[in-house]
């Protein structure tokens, strides 16, 4: 900061505004410069946003840091800005047009409050383009594009702003005294602000509208427009709150640690395995539990999910591979186990299950009706066992078959694993369901 | 030594915030969304400022004004989401920002299929943004990977002052695999140059010879800066010279292919007096391994490269490991998008095998045994 207050925060290394005569953008961007002088802050910890559109081309005018971005994007940039340094005084100035093609960005910043300051330059039309129109268009206005008058509805920035749950907005003319200090006004604000500010467009929207002050006046007087404060309703600003949140949050999530392989897999080659059943049967989860079982039994592991995007209905399908060696391919073109738990999983992997040859090992849900397959089956009761040992448990269940009956490891690598999960009821179910498992195959 | 059983997108960022990233911006679309959710879940260790975005327009512009105020930003999508983030990519190559831009590949075109894998966005990230400027991208082949180039990505972004792309898919982005990551070995961190604090005046683009990358200045910071997506001069004003523009350009292309060699990572296991070679990338890399294993145990000789940094083409490794072949087999889980850039280095005399598929399976080795000709 210097000591002598600054006069301008405009800077004529380029000469004068660039806007046509008469043009309002001239008188907003003098009143902006006019409410950074009153409020002094440091040139470099402010911001100018603006993208594209005449008033886009305000930005260097100004002797602050200043971004100029894509159409209806700045925003965007500003929300960056200002999530990366609270700290910073970041004022977006953009078109009506701009609110048009990044309207998502207007309703999502003012939802979310992010402390930005937005100052809408709406004259009405793109002026940069020829004088198309915008969505801030007078019903019946003349246009480039509406050559017999606009037959959409404007939209109502102030209002929009305010449902989307803006906290401070103002609806500000080009004709206003005191454009200056509402514009200081809602830089001040800790929060969301916006002014919209109704402009003339000297080139195309007036000569083609009849639109000068007088007409704006009266536009807004008869279609219920009010000027000055819309919204002032505080509440918490997203930055504040996020980094508060982030500090105050010492403790990181409890993870599982990596695995020091304690026993000896007895693979001497890669093995793939497909397990296939319904969603919730939680058949991912035991997956999970039967590779990390086989990493601690000193094997390398791949595991991969096949499921709908929906949950709890449909097939779970889970393809892994154990291996003593590293795992390059990961597909499995000739599974050496598949595991069967129900219809839907059976459907999913039924061209698999057809073309399996003699070397493949099939556990089936006692209930399935297969298809015809060269592998060898073998049926269990895992739905009955299941049901036994709790909801959720049958992917276990089969799992500990498998293991009991094949010895890709020992059983005590896939207890070990079970022991790892972090909810011990869960812990308590897999364990039971472990054992019920290896009973299947000891019993026969 | 420990191994994690985790999946690509977990390793992704990891890589990510052992680089230093502090900024996340992301939109859901499978299959990338696992990455918002583990930088999600490391805030509290990290500090990293992580949202979700309204749309991926919106994502990868918090992305670059986040860069822009001196964050390490990262953000993730799919084929869907890099066409919404087209225009932008275009502003961060011009507004040299530094950010990684993950696309985790499914298959496509348009929604196409949101859970089945694909490599199909090998060109398109290439060329995804209208003006044809270089652009750098990594593609790793298993998670230890996707935990190591994404922090080399960083490392070049910083350095090169450049958006940086990670070109991997669903097969290795949501495939969990046994992986150490703390045995992987990676190289210092680099951050972005500075302008001296004591430097009166900033130019945001200051280069004397064209290849030079411009020191940075946070929005925030000491000096005033600017920042523009229309063109410019070397202060960031807009700029109607066409020898100025043509300066511009000819930076923005030059800094990237002056750092070619460095910007080169291949796997190469090259086989004495082999006349074919398989040239592979991304996941389907692994299944050219088993092939190349599988040829040489059937008695033939066989070449093998894998090119982890696609974009800029290697070509002067590729050109090397093409000596005194007379086969190159480029299996490729698209309709063959990279080997139109193996076709143009071949030049007469070599013949290029494609190996193509785009059924959302995996190319197999077998695939690459048989149609590339390996047996």
């Amino acid at each position: 900061m210097t000591d002598t207050p600054r006069q301008t925060y405009m800077t004529d290394a380029l000469g004068p505004l660039p806007f046509c005569p008469g043009c309002g953008h001239d008188t907003l961007i003098r009143a902006l410069d006019r409410a950074l002088v009153k409020l002094q802050p440091d040139p470099s910890k402010v911001v100018i946003v603006t993208d594209i559109g005449c008033i886009g081309l305000s930005d260097r005018y100004f002797a602050t840091s200043a971004f100029h971005g894509l159409h209806g994007r700045s925003i965007t940039y500003a929300c960056g800005l200002k999530l990366a340094r609270p700290d910073l005084t970041v004022i977006v100035l953009k078109g009506d047009g701009g609110c048009g093609i990044g309207g998502t960005h207007l309703l999502s910043v003012a939802r979310r409050n992010i402390g930005i300051t937005l100052i809408v330059a709406n004259n009405f039309n793109y002026g940069m383009t020829g004088g198309q129109h915008s969505v801030t268009t007078p019903v019946g206005g003349i246009t480039a594009s509406t050559p017999w008058g606009n037959l959409e509805g404007p939209m109502d920035l102030c209002a929009t702003a305010a449902a989307a749950g803006a906290s401070w907005v103002w609806r500000a003319n080009g004709f206003d005294k005191d454009l200056a200090d509402t514009i200081a006004n809602a830089i001040t604000q800790p929060t969301f602000s916006m002014v919209d500010c109704w402009e003339i467009c000297t080139a195309y929207y007036m000569p083609r509208n009849d639109m000068r002050k007088k007409q704006l006046l009266e536009f807004a007087e008869n279609n219920g427009y009010t000027f000055g404060l819309q919204v002032d309703k505080p509440r918490p600003e997203y930055t504040a709150q996020y980094r508060r949140i982030v500090d105050a949050a010492q403790t990181a999530p409890k993870r599982k640690s990596a695995i020091e392989p304690k026993l000896k897999g007895n693979l001497e080659k890669q093995t793939g395995i497909i397990v296939a059943g319904s969603a919730g049967q939680k058949i991912k989860s035991a997956a999970t539990t039967l590779s990390e079982a086989g990493i601690y039994a000193s094997l390398q592991a791949t595991q991969k999910d096949d499921y709908p995007i929906t949950i709890q209905t449909g097939h779970s399908v889970a393809e892994i591979i154990l291996s003593p060696d590293r795992i390059d391919y990961t597909g499995i073109d000739a599974p050496d186990y598949v595991v069967l738990l129900s219809a839907d999983g059976l459907k999913r992997i039924r061209s698999k299950v057809e073309s399996l040859d003699q070397n493949c090992v099939v556990y089936a849900e006692e209930s399935l009706e297969l298809p015809p397959t060269n592998a060898e089956v073998k049926r269990f009761a895992f739905v009955d066992t299941g049901k036994k040992a709790g909801r959720f448990s049958m992917a276990t269940v089969a799992l500990a078959t498998l293991i009991a009956d094949t010895d890709v490891f020992p059983l005590e690598a896939f207890d070990w694993a079970i022991q790892r999960g972090r909810n011990p009821a869960v812990v308590d179910l897999n364990t039971k369901a472990a054992a019920a498992g290896v009973e299947l195959v000891r019993g026969r | 030594m420990g191994l994690e059983f985790i999946e690509g997108n977990e390793a992704i960022a990891r890589g990510a915030l052992a680089a230093g990233c502090s900024f996340f911006a992301g939109y859901p679309i499978t299959p990338a969304s696992s990455i918002l959710n583990h930088m999600q879940q490391r805030v509290a260790e990290t500090g990293c400022t992580v949202i979700q975005a309204e749309d991926e327009i919106a994502s990868i512009g918090f992305c670059i004004g986040a860069s822009m105020a001196g964050s390490k930003a990262l953000t993730a999508t799919s084929g869907p989401g890099i066409s919404l983030y087209s225009e932008n990519i275009g502003l961060a190559l011009i507004g040299e920002t530094p950010m990684v831009i993950v696309d985790v590949q499914r298959q496509g075109p348009s929604t196409g299929s949101a859970t089945k894998g694909a490599e199909g966005d090998i060109q398109f990230i290439r060329w995804g943004t209208s003006g044809g400027l270089p652009i750098i991208a990594l593609s790793p082949t298993t998670v230890g990977e996707a935990y190591e180039l994404t922090y080399r990505a960083f490392n070049f972004a910083e350095k090169f002052r450049t958006p940086v792309f990670i070109l991997t898919s669903k097969e290795i982005g949501l495939t969990r695999e046994s992986t150490d990551l703390e045995a992987i070995e990676l190289p210092e961190r680099v951050d972005r140059k500075l302008i001296a604090t004591e430097s009166e005046c900033y130019l945001p683009h200051a280069f004397d010879a064209p290849e030079d990358v411009p020191p940075f200045a946070p929005f925030g910071g000491d000096h005033i800066t600017r920042y523009t997506t229309s063109t410019h001069d070397q202060a960031a004003y807009l700029t109607t010279d066409p020898e100025t523009t043509q300066k511009m350009i000819d930076h923005y292309t030059s800094k990237i292919e002056a750092a070619a060699d460095e910007l080169t990572l291949v796997k190469e296991d090259f086989e004495d007096g082999a006349e074919v070679l398989v040239l592979s990338y991304g996941v389907i890399s692994r299944s050219a391994s088993v092939a190349v294993d599988e040829a040489r145990r059937a008695g033939r000789k066989v070449s093998s490269i894998v090119i982890q940094s696609l974009w800029p083409v290697p070509e002067k490794r590729i050109r090397a490991a093409m000596a005194g072949i007379r086969k190159v087999v480029v299996p490729e889980m698209n309709m063959g998008q990279y080997r139109r850039e193996i076709e143009r280095i071949a030049g007469a005399g070599v013949e290029v095998v494609g190996v193509n598929k785009m059924d959302t399976t995996l190319v197999s080795p077998k695939d690459i045994l048989t149609k590339g000709g390996l047996l």
